[in-house]
């Protein structure tokens, strides 16, 4: 049944597309919010049938994340993330910014020889070298392109229209692609999935709550990933003053 | 941009949780910036003494739910929550469903209490906005990269209480307005029904 009532549901958002922007009130561009909602249930049943009981025996299995699971994934995890670091020094510097782009290559090599090629941290606990985290969707807004509509993708989520593009182009750019062949590359995707699949572990309470427990989790999951990235690329709204209402 | 280094898209996962600390403030008089970091400051004390006491959990969400009461002006959470409704909803009908959302929020924020066992918050400023005063204060919660917390004063209500609070962008008022907006679409507008519902949730 949903396998006839998909690509209609796809044909039938992209014509109404030009209607109905922003029409719960809140500032969100939800034109294609039918093709989204559908998207939106994929992935709550991949999180609930497949992500959920995974990351959970990953983080230890107790939720609270102190296991040998935990630590095993913190550790990949880590050196998922020092492979995303170039992309990231590239994007500093792409949106003009050379001192993070010159701490995030200093990072990068600190962790990728004393911390063993990446598996352990020692930029971030002794360095005060932090991950400053970015990607092309933040150049693009830097460089003044407006959001977009907002998306969900599937299997990676929350997203915008300007969002998506820069995923795509983050792929491009990124320079680990010229330094390791296919399959060195293929790992080190893998390797930031486990890094995420790892977060699903540790907040699985908040996560539960958000795509499980609330009476419109579509709604939910799209506020509050929307405040979240615009408050990260300072594009947030005004403040809410509910006594003068 | 956000004000501290933001360790990767980890933020959007964990800062709802954060929204437990949604429990606290005390009383003040005339409300200045002093006075509202202040507030906020015996919050979190009060809030972080529940979590280390090892109480059972649903006897803390119980103590939540009481110095959610005593500190936070629910009626004005509650009322906002509940959109243009509120203005239609009888006074008993309004009373029975603030009771009901009161409950409601010091079982869903309270739930998240294990992930601020080991955890701190550091109030870092407070200044006057439009009417009202925001207080920052930056919270470490373990094997996370800091996050920024701002609560919202007002003495509108003729006490001094908090009536928001923002983690990371993300602002507790809005959530909840989008899901008790949820909650009364799905019970065709019937608040009753919706505070029945609401004495479930959470």
């Amino acid at each position: 049944m949903p396998a006839k009532i998909f690509p209609t549901a796809v044909c039938a958002t992209f014509l109404l597309a030009a209607c109905a922007s922003d029409q719960d009130g809140d500032g969100i561009n939800d034109r294609y919010e039918p093709m989204n909602r559908r998207v939106h249930d994929f992935n709550r049943g991949v999180d609930a049938n497949l992500v959920k009981p995974l990351s959970s025996g990953m983080s230890g299995g107790d939720g609270k994340g102190e296991g040998v699971g935990s630590r095993a994934v913190e550790v990949v995890g880590n050196f998922g993330e020092n492979l995303a670091l170039p992309g990231k020094a590239v994007n500093h510097l792409l949106q003009g910014k050379p001192a993070p782009a010159v701490r995030t290559t200093f990072r990068f090599l600190v962790n990728s020889s004393l911390g063993l090629a990446g598996f352990l941290d020692p930029a971030g606990k002794d360095f005060a070298l932090p991950e400053e985290d970015t990607d092309f969707g933040q150049t693009l807004a830097v460089w003044g392109v407006g959001e977009g509509a907002y998306l969900e993708l599937p299997l990676i989520g929350p997203s915008t229209e300007r969002d998506a593009v820069g995923r795509l182009v983050d792929l491009v750019i990124d320079p680990t692609r010229q330094w390791l062949n296919r399959d060195e590359y293929l790992i080190s995707l893998g390797t930031r999935v486990v890094s995420k699949a790892g977060e699903r572990g540790r907040f699985s309470d908040s996560v539960d709550s958000i795509l499980h427990e609330s009476a419109d989790s579509y709604a939910q999951t799209r506020l509050i990933w929307m405040q979240h990235r615009r408050h990260e690329l300072g594009e947030e709204g005004d403040y809410i003053d509910p006594y003068a209402e | 941009m956000t004000l501290m280094p933001n360790e990767t898209r980890r933020g959007f996962l964990g800062l709802i949780g954060a929204g437990l600390v949604a429990v606290t403030a005390a009383p003040a008089w005339a409300l200045n910036t002093d006075e509202a970091r202040a507030l906020i400051q015996k919050s979190l004390d009060e809030v972080y003494a529940v979590i280390n006491s090892g109480q059972p959990p649903a006897q803390m969400f119980k103590t939540f739910e009481a110095i959610f009461a005593r500190y936070a002006d629910v009626d004005i959470i509650a009322r906002s929550a509940l959109g243009p409704a509120a203005r239609q909803a009888g006074a008993a009908e309004f009373a029975a469903y603030k009771q009901a959302f009161q409950g409601y929020i010091g079982r869903k924020y309270g739930k998240r209490f294990r992930e601020f066992i080991g955890s701190k918050i550091e109030v870092t400023g407070a200044k006057k906005v439009k009417s009202f005063y925001a207080v920052t204060s930056v919270a470490y919660l373990k094997g996370r990269s800091p996050m920024e917390v701002e609560w919202h004063v007002s003495d509108k209500s003729g006490q001094s209480r908090y009536f928001n609070i923002i983690i990371e962008g993300v602002n507790m008022l809005a959530s909840e307005r989008a899901e008790v907006g949820a909650m009364l679409a799905k019970r065709g507008g019937d608040i009753a029904a919706l505070t029945a519902d609401l004495e479930k949730a959470g």
